[in-house]
């Protein structure tokens, strides 16, 4: 397939993977982290560790839009479903994230009606088709999926659509990029930045990560390829003693960002002074609210929303996977009480969640598996 | 904390505003401050977690949590929903789940326990292979067939990879309320034509009409009955290593396809379902190598992944198979990747794994390639011995992953 293959090629990969382990300082361990969940769910399903030396340990980090969302905000979620002539929409991805008493599965087993859709678009559409219903589209996502959000809102209100809102969790990932370099128990060498998100923010946006930390981050594309190349712009940039900003996804990602969309969001909605993160707790101007000239199509001013919270279980080290502190198998609940059919942390249900990546693709001994492939 | 102000995006730069930017526990942020309030607890997962106590511990090595994990896996299956959940019909965990704890609980068995696509009976000195299966995929009618001719189809092919030669179908219908004649004509004619170049004779029947909204049009359920005219049993626990895995055509065209015809995707592609009776091609296949067939199952709810998952699983070995050997269309190939989905757990009605003695493999690929039906059919892998119940594998990148079982399908009713 065109556009995708060339970013696939073993050959180039064998490549790569050489110039990788001849820029290892001998002696010395490394450390990045993928901030982005779409590039942990690449790197176990084409198994590209298998590329890397030892040396270098690959560390998930919280860029995995269902993973943060805490448990008590899919409660008020849920609680607004049950609403009678509610229809709730929500991408597939956050169909199993179990809150405190269930999830929006078990919710609609019970009789609430929750549609899947594949944008919010969709979900506008239901709210066309279904005019004595009100239909809310739970929106989650980092500054990728929060223009899509917004135009739909723009949309809504143009066709003066009354029946329509969204229930907002958009959240952005500097301050969470900000959390894990503040975090005291995590060292890190480098970041694989988040491709996604850098389309619509940029690349400047990242400058304080060199600049007061002294980390050096590449933002890269999704191809296995992309991800190997961001680890050679890593180590080159450890090995001349550099820490920068670096775009490895330039095909796609303007150093400036995509304007527009910021425009979009920007003019839809604000900075939340404060938004509670799954297993990360509250962080400050971490997340996204709809505006007040907008309040007709914002769920959380048209319902009463319970403002539920849930702890988070003591033996789930959620919080820990996601700020990279713990290898998914490290956590005390992994694999046994927590899996991908009864998950108990949001990172063991989303395909980019890096427990689930870890148990649906990694969950092997590379020795034994080495000599079954041979 | 409650001095912050709302913060203007455009000023700041979205996402850019990290001055002030802190972290807090919610163990001690919260109190006193509006939408911080109180926590509870949710009781399900600590219940979760009290029942895996024993194996809640920091563990040391990764290979001691692989065990575990192993451990906890081979344990007794059980239904922990209160309801039943679209999970539970998807061809995945949480149906093969309901099917150990629900139906094999209170039915079972020996002829039941193997829970093979069909029952191998014995009657007088006859072998019989019996089986049934109900269908309530949506639309009803799809690029290259419909509920009709797949309902035949599935069944014909559920008999034919337990090495039956399918004799004899019952038609069940539920029908709803307001239901178009027409259509339903359109669905028997269709049935007719499927069964008659199966071979097959549909002998008896049922018909029920439920109330409107209390069915999604109509449902149909068919059994079937075959003869087993052959000294042989196959058997997804047949696996040995040095097997060789092979199937018989391009792979995720049926299910793509209903995804598609849903209209709820705008994307196109010039796919059709792969809907076809596999009965001829068995034949061939058993014909070229009556002693060196193993297993056959036709690759429908999961995908092939799914039946890849049961013969290791089942015969205590591993299916090691190469990403590049597996036949997919590039339109199956283009839709999966913008939709996130991986053509491996993909339905097809019309295509079957097999897994043949290792020296055998070139006869069967021959014989299999000799049919139309099988002209795309690959050998995609091998069975070893370790690591026994996995399936792995090796990516065209060039890496190695684990293949698992889905727990829920992406794609509901598909068939």
């Amino acid at each position: 397939m065109r556009f995708v293959d060339e970013y696939r090629d073993a050959e180039k990969a064998r490549a790569l993977s050489a110039k990788i382990a001849s820029l290892c300082e001998p002696g010395r361990a490394y450390k990045f982290m993928e901030v982005c969940g779409g590039h942990t769910h690449t790197i176990y399903k084409h198994g590209l560790e298998d590329y890397l030396p030892e040396t270098i340990t690959l560390v998930h980090g919280p860029g995995c839009p269902v993973c943060v969302i805490p448990m008590g905000r899919v409660d008020d979620a849920i609680h607004i479903a049950e609403r009678p002539g509610v229809v709730m929409t929500s991408f597939g991805d956050m169909m199993r994230v179990p809150g405190g008493r269930g999830s929006f599965f078990d919710s609609m087993a019970q009789g609430a009606e929750i549609r899947m859709v594949y944008s919010p678009l969709d979900a506008l559409k239901v709210a066309r088709q279904n005019p004595d219903k009100h239909v809310v589209f739970m929106a989650i996502g980092f500054e990728t999926t929060a223009p899509s959000t917004a135009m739909t809102v723009l949309r809504a209100a143009a066709e003066e659509i009354g029946n329509f809102s969204i229930f907002c969790n958009h959240v952005t990932i500097i301050p969470a990029i900000k959390a894990i370099l503040d975090s005291p128990d995590l060292r890190l060498d480098g970041f694989i930045g988040p491709g996604h998100v850098s389309t619509i923010i940029g690349c400047r946006p990242y400058e304080f990560i060199a600049r007061d930390y002294g980390k050096p981050l590449v933002v890269a594309g999704f191809e296995p390829l992309d991800i190997l190349q961001s680890i050679y712009m890593l180590l080159v940039q450890l090995a001349e003693g550099r820490s920068q900003i670096e775009n490895q996804y330039a095909r796609v990602v303007p150093w400036a960002g995509n304007l527009k969309a910021l425009k979009a969001i920007n003019e839809v909605m604000e900075l939340r002074p404060y938004f509670e993160w799954r297993g990360l707790g509250f962080i400050s101007h971490s997340a996204l609210k709809v505006r007040e000239r907008y309040a007709a199509f914002d769920a959380e001013r048209i319902f009463e929303i319970p403002g539920s919270r849930v702890a988070d279980p003591k033996a789930c080290q959620c919080g820990e996977v996601l700020k990279g502190v713990l290898k998914p198998w490290e956590c005390k609940v992994f694999g046994t009480a927590c899996t991908p059919e009864t998950p108990i942390g949001t990172c063991m249900v989303s395909s980019e969640g890096a427990c689930a990546a870890y148990y649906n693709f990694g969950r092997f001994s590379r020795e034994r598996v080495r000599e079954a492939t041979r | 904390m409650t001095d912050v102000k709302s913060t203007d995006i455009k000023r700041t730069g979205i996402a850019a505003d990290i001055e002030g930017t802190d972290t807090q526990d919610t163990g001690t942020a919260g109190t006193g401050t509006a939408g911080m309030g109180t926590e509870r607890t949710a009781g399900w997962a600590e219940a979760a977690i009290r029942e895996h106590a024993a194996d809640t511990r920091a563990p040391s090595r990764e290979e001691q949590v692989l065990e575990r994990i192993d451990r906890a896996r081979r344990r007794k299956a059980r239904v922990k929903e209160e309801h039943i959940t679209m999970a539970h019909g998807s061809g995945g965990k949480a149906t093969q789940t309901l099917v150990e704890a629900v139906f094999l609980e209170a039915f079972r068995n020996p002829l039941l326990e193997p829970l093979e696509d069909g029952a191998v009976l014995g009657v007088g000195s006859a072998r019989l292979a019996f089986t049934t299966d109900s269908y309530v995929v949506s639309p009803l009618f799809f690029p290259g067939g419909d509920i009709g001719d797949l309902a035949v189809n599935g069944t014909v092919n559920d008999l034919s990879v337990c090495g039956a030669r399918p004799l004899y179908l019952s038609a069940g219908f539920v029908l709803e309320e307001g239901f178009p004649v027409a259509d339903l004509r359109r669905i028997t004619t269709s049935m007719a034509e499927a069964a008659a170049a199966a071979d097959v004779q549909i002998v008896t029947g049922d018909t029920k009409v439920v109330q409107r909204g209390k069915a999604d049009g109509c449902y149909v359920n068919t059994s079937g009955v075959g003869l087993l005219d052959r000294p042989i049993s196959l058997s997804v626990a047949g696996a040995r290593p040095g097997d060789a895995v092979i199937v018989s055509g391009p792979i995720g065209e049926h299910g793509v396809t209903i995804m598609l015809a849903r209209g709820e995707l705008d994307i196109e592609a010039d796919l059709t379902s792969d809907t076809a009776p596999l009965s001829g091609l068995t034949t061939a296949l058993l014909d070229a190598c009556p002693d060196g067939v193993r297993c056959l199952r036709d690759a429908t709810r999961g995908g092939v992944a799914t039946i890849l998952n049961e013969v290791a699983r089942a015969s205590d070995v591993a299916v090691v198979i190469e990403e590049d050997a597996i036949p997919v269309r590039p339109g199956v190939r283009g839709a999966c990747e913008l939709l996130g989905i991986d053509p491996l757990y993909v339905a097809c009605e019309g295509r079957m794994i097999a897994v043949v003695d290792g020296p055998a493999a070139d006869a069967a690929l021959a014989a299999l390639r000799a049919d139309p039906l099988g002209e795309g059919a690959a050998l995609i892998g091998h069975v070893k011995d370790d690591p026994p119940g996995l399936v792995l594998l090796k990516t065209s990148f060039g890496g190695t992953r684990i293949v698992d079982v889905l727990v829920g399908d992406p794609l509901p009713r598909i068939c």
